[in-house]
């Protein structure tokens, strides 16, 4: 909760889940070439809760997206959870994504048309629980961000908060290593983003280490570290010595009434 | 993922576009729905020309007389006098595999009853004639054995015969007169209709052949015998015994050709029925390019799906679904358009099949052959056309697929 080094606080901080070294990306633009990271090297441990800040195009979402296995590295290695990923095939790299990381992104990213419950359970199937365990699993992560009596609900008749909460929900189902969450708040508005937080940090008391992508301060307050980026380097990598409480900011913003979440 | 649930989501994936879903299927269900009315039909006719040559009477062997040569000039078969009614009478005697024989004589002529008179055809045999010809009478009675061992002027109708002569009396014990030999009318034959050569077959009076022989024709040889075996199985051995007895009867040593001829209906059998199989690969191939051009479509649908759904893509990506398991996902969406497709086809080829053979009396006959055919026609399609969209959903890189807008 507050200025202490999260790396040595925490349990089972000896963990690494995350350890990148020299990680460079360089994409082909034509005849430009665009080099999005210049050699990042850092190491995140279990428990804690980062927040990766920069203007954009400093590199931090292709950071993301490799942290994601999402895109690959140019060079640089990457170790997630002691596995070097750098080495792995597509269908090991989806399987990755599937038991290790959990997504939340900007824009949801949820299939439409597609209830609550079965946008959540999406990622146990794809992993082949029996579909006993399924619908527990996703009902239980869906109670975990509040959304416990709109399982059946579908994405267009619920408000963007709670369709964020639902990705937060598809996120955690499957029991993952960590969460990234590229500019979780970036549509919603200012309480609702508060809102959000509020689940994050929630989640990251409960011992879940959290990586946050965004470009506004308010937001990176909520994390334990604060990390930088500007031009595909790391600026800066220190601890959060003013964290906030997004609970304590909620009860002090004046309550908008019947906002989402009636 | 558990395959039942890829089935559910593809049938979800496809409800969310019904129209366009149902437009793609409409080319397989054409295609599908032609290829089994272009089977039925051509079956049909398949069918109705081997019941046409089945009621020839199936097992029939006929022994023509071998053909005469003088000099270099050489006639056609039946041009040489060498079968006789000893001959006939040696083979139903002595051949273990025939059950009916009738020595077969020709006449040409005018008819003339009362103040009617129609040319025809006046056909001699045996008793044992209608048996052979799997022929029946309408009214009367045949002609017996012992008619035929005295000659006796007595003679059978034909349908069309009767219609000309007798148009509004009974034909039966009436007397005419052929070539101006009286005959009395015993019978009336069931009306057969057309043979495959579209020969009316009922154009005939039948008598006894010894009659035909004596009386009417100016040939007196037999023209032919017909023989009929005990059963269609029976017929190649019947053929073998009748060569055997009738080499030995006339004397020809292991050198000399046969001077007769023995002909089956299997030769005209093989021949119309190959012409009609001919007809129904004609009108299913026709039929299938509708099939093909409907699985182009299918293909068209899913690439177009592929790019609208390549956020989607991305995000099943993005929360562990693997290559296979896209690939498995889009070829399923692709497989279960094709077979619902062809089911809907196979239901509009039959009820259309029933609706032609109803409409324009057209033998139509839907075999389980050629519903398993276009069902399993549909079911390649589906994977054929389904495969390279859904391979190329697979194969996109997350990211990108994720950032495509």
């Amino acid at each position: 909760m507050s200025a202490e080094r999260g790396t040595t606080s925490l349990p089972a901080s000896n963990s690494v889940v995350i350890d990148v070294q020299h990680l460079t990306k360089t994409y082909q633009l034509g005849e430009v070439e665009v080099h999005a990271l210049r050699g990042v090297s850092l190491s995140i441990h279990h428990g804690e809760f980062v927040a990766i800040m920069g203007a954009s195009g400093s590199g931090k979402s292709t950071f993301m997206n490799i942290l994601g296995c999402l895109d690959k590295p140019t060079k640089g290695q990457y170790i997630l959870d002691h596995i070097d990923v750098g080495s792995l095939s597509r269908d090991a790299l989806a399987q990755i994504r599937n038991h290790k990381i959990g997504f939340v992104f900007q824009g949801f990213n949820l299939l439409s048309r597609t209830s609550a419950i079965e946008n959540v359970e999406l990622p146990l199937l794809y992993g082949e629980t029996p579909s006993k365990v399924r619908k527990e699993k996703g009902v239980a992560a869906l109670e975990r961000v509040g959304l416990g009596d709109r399982i059946h609900h579908y994405p267009n008749q619920l408000s963007g908060g709670q369709q964020q909460r639902v990705a937060i929900a598809r996120a955690l189902v499957n029991d993952p290593s960590i969460i990234l969450a590229d500019e979780p708040t970036g549509n919603l508005d200012s309480r609702t983003s508060v809102e959000v937080m509020e689940i994050f940090q929630q989640l990251n008391d409960n011992g879940i280490t959290v990586l946050l992508v965004t470009h506004e301060p308010d937001i990176a307050d909520f994390a334990k570290r604060q990390i930088v980026f500007r031009d595909g380097k790391v600026k800066a990598d220190k601890m959060n010595s003013d964290r906030k409480s997004a609970s304590k900011v909620l009860a002090k913003m004046p309550a908008i009434d019947e906002e989402d979440n009636e | 993922m558990k395959k039942l649930n890829i089935v559910l989501s593809a049938f979800r994936a496809l409800q969310r576009n019904k129209m366009r879903s149902f437009l793609t299927m409409l080319g397989i269900i054409i295609g599908v729905g032609a290829v089994i009315a272009m089977l039925a039909i051509g079956q049909g006719a398949e069918i109705s020309v081997k019941d046409q040559i089945a009621a020839l009477g199936s097992n029939v062997l006929i022994i023509l007389p071998g053909s005469q040569q003088q000099g270099g000039i050489r006639g056609g078969a039946g041009t040489m006098t060498t079968l006789t009614e000893e001959d006939a009478a040696a083979v139903a005697r002595e051949c273990p595999d025939v059950a009916y024989v009738s020595p077969g004589a020709r006449a040409n002529g005018q008819v003339i009853a009362g103040d009617m008179n129609w040319a025809t055809s006046i056909e001699g045999g045996s008793a044992d004639y209608l048996n052979i010809r799997q022929w029946a009478l309408a009214d009367g009675e045949f002609f017996s054995d012992a008619d035929v061992k005295t000659a006796a002027k007595v003679c059978v109708l034909g349908k069309t015969v009767v219609d000309n002569l007798f148009p509004e009396t009974s034909p039966i014990d009436q007397m005419i007169r052929i070539r101006n030999v009286p005959f009395k009318v015993i019978g009336v034959l069931l009306k057969k209709g057309q043979n495959a050569m579209g020969q009316d077959q009922d154009d005939v009076i039948l008598a006894p052949y010894t009659t035909v022989l004596k009386r009417l024709s100016r040939f007196p040889f037999l023209r032919q015998i017909l023989v009929s075996a005990t059963s269609p199985n029976t017929m190649m051995q019947a053929q073998k015994q009748i060569t055997e007895l009738l080499r030995l009867r006339h004397k020809l040593v292991s050198n000399d050709a046969d001077d007769f001829t023995i002909r089956n209906q299997t030769d005209i059998a093989t021949m119309a029925t190959a012409t009609t199989e001919i007809l129904t690969i004609l009108l299913a191939s026709i039929a299938s390019v509708s099939l093909l051009v409907g699985g182009i479509g299918i293909m068209n649908i899913m690439l177009v799906s592929v790019t609208e759904r390549t956020r989607e893509i991305g995000i099943r990506m993005s929360i562990g679904a693997r290559g296979k398991d896209i690939l498995t996902q889009f070829l399923i969406e692709a497989l279960v358009l094709s077979l619902l497709g062809g089911i809907i086809g196979i239901l509009l080829g039959v009820t259309g099949s029933m609706i032609i053979s109803k409409l324009a009396q057209w033998p139509t006959v839907i075999t389980l052959f050629s519903i398993v055919l276009s069902f399993g026609f549909s079911f390649a399609i589906g994977i054929f056309f389904g495969y390279y969209p859904a391979r190329k959903a697979a194969m996109l890189n997350p990211i990108d697929a994720l950032r495509y807008e």
